[in-house]
């Protein structure tokens, strides 16, 4: 049998010289790379610090900002108050107030629309369930990333502000228009 | 310590006729026959035996508690029956156990044949294949099909989170679907009746709720109307889908269908903290599912509970929960006297009142909403005062089905506590002649607005002490003088007994509003400012010490009630 | 008026003591507070960082040029930084042992300002000696006094009545005391060399010259007392006692505001009492080899000089600052046995050595 112990190789720990002993070597090459860096930082400019405000950063393709809603091109909201996001959302910084039984007509074939959607951004961690669980493809986090108010009040942003903030999104999927067009070709389909 | 007289403890019955079938190669006595939707003793089916078997089937059109329709085809299983010979006798495989024929199709010998669970009898020797691969191949294949038409709304359906068609289809359903061509597109937002709104196109056909309305409700309301993939359900031409139970065809419904206008759109079911609770609406009882998000009351649902209300519970009470929440509601204590707006400065003068009152000159009018433990502590505290107490009935209409015509529900609370042994409501005239003639000066109002009960305003008027709890705001609140807001008993837990005399717990769905405390709570604190100190801290002690002290309550335990209630003797 | 030019007359001593003790305090605090923007700043030089550079004073702030240059190196951060330290919450858990908890933070500035007392700043101005006592036994007076530093520590740590201070209060006495010894140990040769305790004296033997240094002479002794004094200031490497990574911050955790500030100029009023004994002892005090800067100034005409020798005694006690600043952003934290193995196992053998040869040598050197 072979021990599993024979399979243990020993890493031999490397003998230090005498002079690796001593470390004044060492705190000297160590003081030389200490300075360097203060002289090249002091006097060659090469500073790595971004002075925020002045300077303002680049944001990447892909990056998750905050979380806002968006039209479709025809300039209708596309949640549909679902909830899915209020649900996955992982500090509960989504609100959703459902419409209600209350028929709208101007909605037709999407019979749902939030009456009130609230995003809380300062519990929101730009995490992304939000949009990864939406169905409707309404909710896409943007490239902010640096959201400030005077009160809490303030940031918490209402279903105006998120539409306003959103934009249009030009996806090619308008799933309730196409439903719609069919259904309306289709007699039994009566929308009055 | 004497046992409750419970329903469950019936004489032993007789023993019962099995059958030896196999599910899943595992061997199984089942009874031979089961009771059907109506209790009748009928051949027991394969979806019983499988559920037996602790296999749940899946299943649209079979409902234990509506007439077998078999019209889905969702419960299709492989099975098998013991193989015949040409002389009748069974086929022996070598090792001497019977040879099972795997049922299949005639012309097809090689595909299995399923049949449909929910309305196929069981036979001896038979074997259930209710996890085959076949079987599986055949809820993929219906599913496939239901699904053709459907329009796949989940976002903005209603049902979604306790939808059938969405479970189904995770679980046994496959991802993709083949149909390319243009789906059927049905009505939508059909107003069926006042409370209830159609969606044809979500509609899998399963009939639940013709048969319901049918023949459980008695109204003959819906049918399927036009052919093929066209069919849809519809109202009979000219009439409304309004009888009073309406609503529970919405949870019939497997699918997002029939909704409920009430409840539409309000809130996805997933966010709802589901309470078990009780019907307070008449006499019944009917067990309920309350569902709240955040201390709002969005809905009640029926709660099976085959001694009292089967899965069935009348629209009447299952709309009867907005007052609760409502704007008005009581929800500060008040002094008018001092001007106190605390519960123990309040309570303080109450006592004070009540401890200073010769005896005779209270009187106590007590409501049959009140639960038992509450009504106990006010019999006390009438006791302790020496009052004469009274409640109020309240006469309606009943039908055949659920609804009482007695719509308390706890008229046999208030007799069995000893608040009322009599009729109800006999003593208020003795009650108005006693403030008249000057002879009683206090009066305590539970629940009650006696205003409108043989107690107006003027003889209120009279008196020099109205103390007075209720939840909303009334003729006799506005009089009071000491004003107690208590609770709803959605807002509350307690116990109430209904007309048949069964004793039910109900639970806590929501928080009360400001000051509004359950009475129980407040009554103890009253009865120990009186030099009467309670022992009981929770409801549970409380329950348990009334049940020590009533005899129709005796050898009963909170603990012990269980969510459907036991019967006490009446 | 007479009167009191009598009194300062009589009492020159009392009169001039107390003069010199405000001047050393009005040099000692601003240098305090200017080492904390120091070190913030050559830290973020050595991170390749910027560092404070956003504080501006109202007025100055908009003088064109200078204004933004001055907030840009950060001038005015110590102000910010001593005005938070005022407005911010004194806070005294209820749980810490109150008297010791308010007594500690004192405890550990005022031992730093005491050994001050006996460093010679300067040679003369007039015909005063710039130096607060002139005391014979100078520096067992230093060595007495640096040693009840500890104490405040140790208080500290024990008047906040919870775990991670308490530790902090134990590794930094076991620290002061073992590198106490070796730092006493290594400072036993230069008295041999010189021949007398009095730091003046120790000035006088270095002013012969660049190589009349004792570093030059005692180098592995000036090594010795150099990390001793790091360890002793509870400066990286040694940084031990409040160790932030392992023990929150060590003795000051329960700390805020004020008192938190005085544990903060503590450590570096400690920083520059150490730097001020390393110049006198081993770097020439106050003396220059050059341009005849390393003689007394005279009583007469001498001002400058005398000015002059002030101004080379502070410039050597920055550089010194600068290098405990420049080691503590190159070097790791020790872990607690490498601590106490490199101060008892090889820096006291290492002194011990030290004595003997020196003694050795000088006894041949002066064998008859
Ligand atoms: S990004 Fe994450 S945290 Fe923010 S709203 Fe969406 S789900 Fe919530
Ligand atoms: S998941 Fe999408 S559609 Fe659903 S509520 Fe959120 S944003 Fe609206
Ligand atoms: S009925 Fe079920 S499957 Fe159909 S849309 Fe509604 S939730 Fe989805
Ligand atoms: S409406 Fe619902 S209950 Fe009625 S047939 Fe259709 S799916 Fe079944
Ligand atoms: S459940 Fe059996 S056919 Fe519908």
């Amino acid at each position: 049998m072979n021990n599993a112990r024979n399979n243990l190789t020993t890493v031999k720990r490397t003998e230090l010289t005498f002079l690796e002993k001593l470390y004044v070597p060492t705190l000297w090459s160590g003081l030389k790379v200490t300075f360097r860096h203060f002289w090249n930082t002091l006097f060659r400019g090469k500073v790595v610090t971004m002075e925020y405000p002045e300077q303002k950063w680049t944001v990447p393709e892909g990056y998750r900002g905050a979380p806002y809603l968006v039209k479709d091109t025809e300039d209708r909201t596309k949640c549909v108050s679902c909830q899915l996001c209020e649900f996955v959302c992982p500090p509960k910084a989504i609100r959703i107030t459902p419409p209600g039984p209350a028929v709208d007509p101007t909605t037709g074939n999407v019979e749902k629309r939030p009456k009130e959607f609230e995003i809380n951004m300062l519990r929101c961690i730009f995490c992304g369930f939000c949009q990864e669980v939406c169905p409707e493809e309404a909710i896409f986090l943007q490239k902010d990333y640096s959201l400030t108010g005077v009160s809490r009040s303030e940031m918490i942003y209402d279903k105006e502000k998120l539409l306003a903030l959103g934009g249009v999104h030009r996806g090619p999927i308008m799933k309730w228009k196409q439903k719609a067009d069919e259904a309306r070709k289709q007699d039994a389909f009566k929308p009055e | 310590m004497s046992t409750p007289t419970t329903a469950e403890l019936k004489p032993a019955p007789p023993p019962v006729e099995t059958i030896r079938i196999k599910v899943d190669g595992r061997e199984l006595d089942v009874p031979k026959t089961m009771p059907d939707w109506q209790g009748k003793p009928q051949p027991t089916t394969m979806l019983q035996a499988c559920a037996m078997a602790g296999l749940e089937v899946p299943h649209y059109c079979y409902h234990p508690k509506l007439p077998i329709a078999g019209n889905c085809r969702m419960c299709l299983i492989e099975f098998g029956t013991p193989m015949m010979g040409p002389d009748r006798k069974p086929v022996l495989n070598e090792d001497g156990s019977p040879k099972i024929a795997r049922s299949v199709l005639p012309y097809e010998p090689d595909a299995a044949r399923g049949a449909i669970a929910c309305a196929t009898p069981i036979s001896p020797g038979m074997e259930l294949y209710p996890s085959s691969a076949a079987t599986k191949q055949m809820r993929e294949a219906v599913l496939e099909s239901l699904l053709i038409n459907h329009p796949l709304d989940c976002p903005i359906c209603d049902q979604a989170g306790e939808c059938k068609l969405q479970e189904y289809s995770v679980e046994h359903g496959q991802a993709t679907s083949r149909f390319v061509e243009t789906k059927v597109h049905k009505p939508k937002q059909v107003d069926l009746g006042p409370r209830i709104m159609l969606d044809d196109e979500r509609c899998v056909l399963c009939t639940r709720c013709i048969r319901f309305t049918r023949d459980v409700a008695g109204d003959d309301a819906l049918g399927i109307v036009n052919r093929g993939s066209y069919n849809s359900i519809a109202a009979y031409p000219g009439r409304q889908f309004d009888n009073n139970y309406s609503l529970n065809t919405v949870d019939l419904c497997p699918v997002g269908a029939l909704t409920s206008k009430d409840f539409r759109f309000q809130m996805r079911v997933w966010f709802l903290k589901e309470t078990k609770s009780l019907c307070a609406t008449c006499g019944t009882g009917c067990n309920i599912t309350a569902g709240a998000r955040e201390e709002k009351l969005l809905r009640f649902e029926p709660r099976q509970n085959d001694a009292v209300n089967g899965p069935w519970m009348c629209d009447h009470g299952r709309l009867n929960y907005k007052w609760v929440q409502r704007e008005d509601r009581l929800s500060t204590v008040i002094s008018t006297r001092t001007g106190s707006g605390t519960w123990t400065g309040v309570l303080a003068e109450v006592a004070e009142v009540l401890r200073n009152a010769p005896k005779g000159s209270v009187a106590m009018v007590l409501s049959a909403r009140q639960t038992n433990e509450e009504l106990y502590l006010l019999n006390k505290l009438a006791v302790l005062c020496g009052a004469i107490t009274d409640s109020i009935a309240r006469e309606g209409q009943g039908d055949a089905l659920l609804v009482s015509p007695d719509k308390n529900p706890n008229s046999n609370g208030v007799r069995l506590t000893g608040v009322a042994y009599t009729e109800m409501g006999i003593q208020i005239p003795k009650i108005a002649a006693g403030i008249r003639n000057g002879q009683i000066k206090t009066l305590v109002v539970f629940g009650e607005d006696v205003t409108r009960h043989g107690l107006e305003g003027d003889v209120l008027s009279r008196l020099d002490h109205l103390i007075v709890s209720d939840v909303l705001p009334n003729e006799t609140t506005q009089r009071a003088h000491f004003l107690l807001p208590g609770c709803a008993h959605i807002e509350k837990r307690g116990t109430f007994v209904n007309v048949k005399g069964r004793l039910q717990k109900f639970m806590k769905a929501v928080e009360p509003k400001g000051d509004a405390r359950p009475e129980w709570e407040f009554l103890g604190e009253l009865l120990q400012l009186l030099g009467r100190p309670e022992n009981f801290k929770s409801l549970e002690g409380l329950f348990n010490q009334m049940a020590k002290d009533t005899p129709a309550f005796a050898g009963l335990e909170w603990s012990r009630i269980g969510d459907l209630g036991v019967n006490v003797k009446l | 008026m007479d009167s009191i030019m009598d009194f300062i007359y009589l009492h020159r001593e009392l009169v001039m003591g107390l003069v010199k003790i405000c001047a050393v305090l009005a040099v000692l605090l601003p240098m305090v507070a200017y080492s904390v923007l120091a070190e913030r700043k050559i830290s973020a030089f050595i991170q390749d960082r910027v560092g404070p550079n956003r504080v501006a004073l109202p007025l100055l702030g908009s003088v064109p040029v200078l204004g933004p240059f001055l907030t840009r190196l950060g001038i005015w951060q110590p102000l910010a930084d001593g005005l938070k330290s005022f407005l911010k919450e004194d806070f005294t858990p209820n749980y810490v042992r109150k008297a010791y908890f308010w007594l500690a933070p004192a405890i550990a500035l005022i031992p730093a300002f005491m050994t001050m007392a006996v460093i010679p700043f300067g040679s003369y101005i007039g015909t005063e000696k710039m130096v607060i006592a002139d005391l014979n036994v100078g520096i067992l007076y230093t060595f007495g006094i640096v040693s009840l530093g500890v104490y405040g520590l140790v208080l500290a740590g024990y008047a906040a009545n919870s775990k991670y201070p308490f530790l902090g209060g134990i590794r930094s006495s076991a620290q002061m005391i073992s590198y106490e010894i070796a730092m006493g140990m290594s400072v036993i040769p230069v008295f041999m060399l010189v021949g007398d305790l009095n730091l003046g004296k120790v000035i006088q033997h270095q002013s012969g010259g660049l190589f009349s240094w004792i570093i030059f002479q005692q180098p592995v002794a000036f090594f010795i007392f150099m990390v001793a004094a790091f360890a002793e200031t509870n400066r990286l490497p040694f940084d031990l006692p409040e160790s932030e990574t392992e023990l929150v911050g060590g003795y000051h955790t329960e700390y805020s505001s004020m008192k938190f500030a005085l544990f903060f100029m503590g450590e570096y009023s400690n920083m520059i009492a150490s730097s001020a004994m390393m110049v006198t002892l081993f770097l020439g005090g106050w003396t220059l080899p050059w341009f005849g800067l390393n003689a007394n100034a005279p009583a007469e005409g001498g001002l400058w000089i005398g000015i002059a020798h002030i101004g080379i005694f502070l410039a050597k006690v920055l550089v010194l600052m600068s290098i405990f600043i420049w080691v503590r952003w190159m070097l790791p934290r020790f872990r607690y046995d490498q601590l106490m193995d490199l101060g008892w196992r090889r820096f006291i053998p290492i002194a011990l050595a030290n004595i003997v040869i020196t003694a050795v040598i000088l006894y041949l050197k002066h064998a008859p």
